[in-house]
């Protein structure tokens, strides 16, 4: 499946580790849940690292949707929350 | 839900609201390449605002770098004058001047790492941008109008998700941006407020100080000049009256 890491670009992901990343993205919802910094933290690093390990990279001038988008791992906690707000951070073009 | 799914909600929602606004889909590709060179004249003008701010902290940085050596020889004099009181001040000031060097060279940094982001973010989306120009025509050109549509739609959503990742790029930046701006213009209006003592200007109190130092050296120096001179004018009177006798 296609990933996007947010601010970096696309990854085509193997079958075989996609559970894998599955898995740590219940671990960072989790950890958004309990207000846990630190496990977020760790959890979307090695979602990244996952990504960035076993995935192909895309090309930048493909324009396929991708299937996964995992948010920036340089956020605090307060900005992901704000991120995944209805609101979002993510400004209107206009 | 997972934290993906989330965040491709937050992107898709932003993708659909971008695109609902043509509602006609036959403008829908010109709507779309629109609104596509719209989001890089945003982030280049990011990339701007990043570093004009940088600039900003670099001059504060040579400044500062000015100023030290310049405090070091007042501690010097004042040394030399035997107020230790003054030495110690400036010295205060060389501390702090210091500390506000090694903050700003890690804000310098912190805006470096936004610069090379967004700079990156620029160009995966010129790539996207050129992308999508060329197949446009070619859809335009090449298909029915119900093929057109879907793939119409791909290409939109596609391009859409790299202009949402840019989007939060350059909102994260100026985030940053701001936030630096605000402590910057903090440690000023305390030097204005007297709070701070101005370390980037001339004729502070420690200056003043120094310059009285000075002044009463002189003074006393002429005084004892002056002194002499009339010791020795009395002498010379007093040799004379001597004579006549």
């Amino acid at each position: 499946m296609i990933v996007r890491l947010m601010g970096e670009g696309q990854y085509r992901l193997p079958d075989d580790v996609v559970s894998r990343l599955n898995e740590l993205d219940d671990e960072a919802q989790a950890a958004v849940e309990a207000n846990d910094e630190p496990k977020l933290d760790a959890a979307l690093d090695e979602m990244w690292e996952l990504v960035r390990s076993s995935g192909e990279r895309l090309p930048d001038d493909d324009l396929s949707a991708s299937d996964a988008v995992v948010p920036p791992s340089d956020m605090t906690l307060e900005e992901t929350k704000r991120f995944l707000d209805t609101e979002g951070l993510i400004p209107d073009l206009s | 839900m997972g934290l993906m799914s989330r965040t491709s909600n937050v992107v898709r929602a932003w993708i659909s609201k971008l695109l609902d606004r043509a509602e006609d889909p036959s403008v829908t590709l010109d709507y779309s390449y629109e609104r596509q060179r719209e989001s890089l004249q945003k982030v280049k003008k990011g990339i701007a605002d990043v570093v004009t701010a940088k600039k900003r902290l670099e001059l504060q940085t040579q400044k500062l770098e000015v100023e030290l050596p310049k405090l070091d020889e007042q501690a010097r004099q004042a040394l030399s004058a035997g107020r230790e009181d003054l030495a110690r001040a400036a010295l205060e000031r060389k501390a702090f001047a210091q500390q506000q060097l090694q903050g700003l060279d890690q804000q310098i940094e912190g805006l470096e790492q936004q610069q090379e982001k967004l700079a990156a973010s620029e160009k995966r989306l010129a790539a996207k941008v050129e992308a999508f120009r060329t197949q446009k025509e070619t859809i335009k050109a090449q298909y029915s109008a119900a093929e057109a549509q879907v793939r119409i739609g791909e290409a939109a959503t596609g391009i859409g998700e790299e202009m949402a990742d840019t989007g939060l790029a350059i909102e994260r930046a100026r985030d940053k941006t701001e936030q630096m701006q605000a402590r910057a213009a903090a440690v000023d209006e305390l030097v204005e407020s007297g709070t701070l003592e101005d370390y980037t200007s001339t004729g502070t109190e420690l200056d003043r100080e120094l310059a009285q130092i000075s002044a009463t050296r002189q003074v006393d120096d002429e005084l004892a000049r002056l002194k002499g001179e009339l010791e020795s004018g009395g002498a010379q009177k007093e040799l004379e009256a001597e004579r006549r006798k």
